[in-house]
C-alpha cells in the first residue's frame, strides 16, 4: 500500500510493543519483580549446585551468573514465543496487507526492553562486589545491544516463518533452546572449556555476544575486534533469515 | 468514464495442499513419498478470472462454499499472490475484518481502537483524532475503559465495525459481516456502507444473504468452478444464481 511514511511504521512498532507491555503487566502490580523472578531463581540454583556444591573457579559467582542470564534470559524468551505469534495473528495476516515483519520485532523489542529494565539490577549487584560501572557502557551497552537483537530478530523470523509450514517445530525449538542454553558460557566460563571444545562453543551464535556482555559488566572491557566477529556473525545469520522470512511471506496466508 | 480502480487480468489461484506439511515435520518425514507427491498436487481455486471495477461501483460476488470469493479478496488486499494474470488496484484498501480480528481481549476498548486502526493503516494522530467519534458510533461508551474480554461478541463486532467505519477507504472490502450486531447496529453499519457508497468507495462485498446483495449491489458476479458464470444486473444473477442452486 502507498502513502505509508516512516512515521506510521514508528506508531505501528510502538503500539503493538506497548500492547504487549500492556498486557503484561495490566493484571499484576508487581509485574517487573515477576519477569525478574525467572532469571533470579534460575541464578539461585546454579549458584547452588555449581559454587556450593562443585565449588566452581569463578569468583563472585553470583554476579557473573546474572551477567549471563539476563541477556539470555532476552534470546531465550523471544525465541521460545516466536513458533506461535504469526499463528495468534493469523486474522490479521490474511485479511490486512501489512508488514507481517512487525510482528515478530515487536516481540523481541518487547523481551529487549524487559533485558534493559533489568540492567539496574545488575548495577545493584555490581555495586555489592564494589564493581562500579563503567563510562565504557555508554557505547559497549548499545553496541551488545544491538548484536543482541540482530541475532535474535533473524532467528525469531525464521521460526515463526518455518513453523506456519512445519506446525511441531515448537518443540524442536524447546528441545533447541535447552541444548543451546549448556552450549553457551552462561553459568560457566569461557575459559574452563577444553581447548578442542571451544570451537563448537564458539559456533554458537549466542556465545559471543553473552562473552561480550559479561566483560562489559564485569570487567568493564569492551574488545572492539571480537564484537566485529560476532556481530558479523549475527548479520550473517540476519540476512539469511530475514530472506527466508520473505520468501515465504507470500504463502502466509494461505496456509493460516 | 470512470476510472478503473480495480482490473484482473486472466488470474489464475492455486492452492497446494499443505496438509502434510502442516501436519507436521514427523509427518513430513514418515511420509515422505507422499508428500512430496501431495505438494505437487495443487488444488485450482481460480481459473482464470478477468473483470474490471470501476471506481464507486458496489459489486457483489455470489457462489458456492469454497468457489473462491473469499481468496478473491484476498488478492484484491494484497495478502494472497495469484500464480499468473496481472493484477492492477488502485487506492487505499480496507478489508472489513472478522470478529475483532487484531483486538487482544486484555485491553480495553479505547485502546483497542487505536492498536487496530493503527493496524489497519492510520497513524496514531489520525486514531487519537477521531477517537471520540468513532466511541460515539460504536454506543458502547460505558464500557469504553473496560477489557473487551467482558464484552459480549455484539459489542465487539460494534467497536470493529466503527474504527472501519473512520478509516476512510477507497476500496472497502466486506466478507460476510454484515450480520453482526442487533438489529439497531445492523441497520447502522448498513447506512454507513451506504454512505461509503454515496460518498464514491469502491465496495467489492462476498456474501450469502442474497437479499443484501441485491439491496446494495449496482452489480453482482456470480463465481462458479473457477470462472465467471454471470456478471450484470443483481437481480438478474441473483435470480439465476438461486434457481440453479434449487435445481439440484
Amino acid at each position: 500500500m502507498k502513502n505509508r511514511t516512516f512515521k506510521y511504521y514508528l506508531d505501528l512498532i510502538s503500539v503493538l510493543v506497548v500492547k504487549e507491555l500492556k498486557v503484561r503487566y495490566k493484571n499484576s502490580y508487581l509485574g517487573y519483580f515477576w519477569s525478574l523472578l525467572n532469571p533470579l531463581t534460575m541464578a539461585l540454583i546454579f549458584y547452588f549446585a555449581f559454587k556450593v556444591i562443585m565449588k566452581v573457579p569463578i569468583e563472585n559467582y553470583s554476579f557473573f551468573l546474572i551477567t549471563g542470564l539476563f541477556p539470555w534470559q532476552w534470546f531465550s524468551n523471544s525465541i521460545g514465543s516466536s513458533p506461535v505469534i504469526l499463528i495468534g495473528n493469523a486474522s490479521l495476516i490474511k485479511k490486512v496487507n501489512f508488514p507481517v515483519y512487525f510482528i515478530p520485532l515487536a516481540n523481541v523489542l518487547n523481551d529487549a526492553v524487559h533485558f534493559l529494565l533489568t540492567i539496574p539490577v545488575i548495577i545493584i549487584f555490581g555495586l555489592l562486589f564494589s564493581k562500579i560501572p563503567s563510562p565504557i557502557w555508554l557505547f559497549g551497552i548499545p553496541l551488545c545491544f544491538f548484536a543482541q537483537f540482530l541475532l535474535t530478530y533473524g532467528l525469531a523470523l525464521l521460526i515463526s516463518s518455518i513453523n506456519l509450514f512445519f506446525r511441531d517445530l515448537e518443540r524442536l525449538v524447546m528441545v533447541f533452546l535447552l541444548i543451546l542454553f549448556y552450549a553457551t558460557p552462561v553459568f560457566y566460563d569461557i575459559t574452563l572449556v577444553p581447548e578442542k571444545y571451544r570451537k563448537l562453543i564458539f559456533l554458537n551464535p549466542i556465545s559471543g555476544i553473552i562473552i561480550g556482555w559479561r566483560d562489559l559488566f564485569i570487567k568493564g572491557i569492551f574488545n572492539f575486534k571480537f564484537y566485529c566477529f560476532y556481530l558479523i556473525y549475527s548479520l550473517i545469520l540476519f540476512t539469511f533469515c530475514f530472506n527466508v522470512f520473505k520468501k515465504l511471506s507470500y504463502k502466509f496466508a494461505e496456509v493460516l | 468514464m470512470k476510472d478503473k480502480v480495480i482490473i484482473f487480468d486472466k488470474v489464475v489461484k492455486s492452492y497446494p495442499s499443505y496438509t502434510h506439511i502442516t501436519g507436521g515435520i514427523k509427518n513430513f518425514l514418515i511420509h515422505f513419498n507422499k508428500s512430496i507427491k501431495n505438494l505437487k498436487k495443487r488444488h485450482v481455486v481460480l481459473k482464470g478470472i478477468s473483470f474490471e471495477i470501476s471506481q464507486g461501483e458496489c459489486v457483489g460476488f455470489v457462489g458456492r462454499n469454497g468457489v473462491g470469493k473469499s481468496t478473491l479478496l484476498g488478492i484484491i488486499a494484497g495478502v494472497l499472490k495469484p500464480d499468473s494474470g496481472k493484477i492492477f488496484v488502485k487506492g487505499r484498501v480496507s478489508p472489513l475484518l472478522e470478529l475483532g480480528a487484531g483486538f487482544h481481549p486484555d485491553l480495553t476498548g479505547r485502546e483497542n481502537i487505536i492498536l487496530n486502526g493503527i493496524l489497519l493503516g492510520m497513524t496514531k494522530k489520525e486514531v487519537l483524532s477521531k477517537i471520540d467519534s468513532i466511541i460515539e458510533f460504536s454506543g458502547i461508551k460505558d464500557f469504553i475503559d473496560q477489557p473487551i474480554r467482558i464484552y459480549s461478541s455484539g459489542m465487539v463486532a460494534r467497536l470493529a465495525f466503527s474504527v472501519i467505519a473512520h478509516l476512510e477507504p477507497e476500496i472497502l472490502l466486506i466478507d460476510e459481516i454484515l450480520s453482526v450486531g442487533d438489529i439497531e447496529f445492523q441497520k447502522k453499519s448498513y447506512n454507513k456502507i451506504l454512505e461509503f457508497k454515496q460518498k464514491g468507495v469502491t465496495i467489492v462485498l462476498v456474501s450469502h444473504s442474497l437479499e443484501n446483495i441485491k439491496k446494495l449491489c449496482d452489480r453482482a458476479i456470480w463465481l462458479e468452478d473457477g470462472k465467471i458464470k454471470m456478471d450484470g444486473n443483481p437481480e438478474e444473477v441473483v435470480k439465476e444464481y438461486q434457481e440453479s442452486t434449487l435445481k439440484e
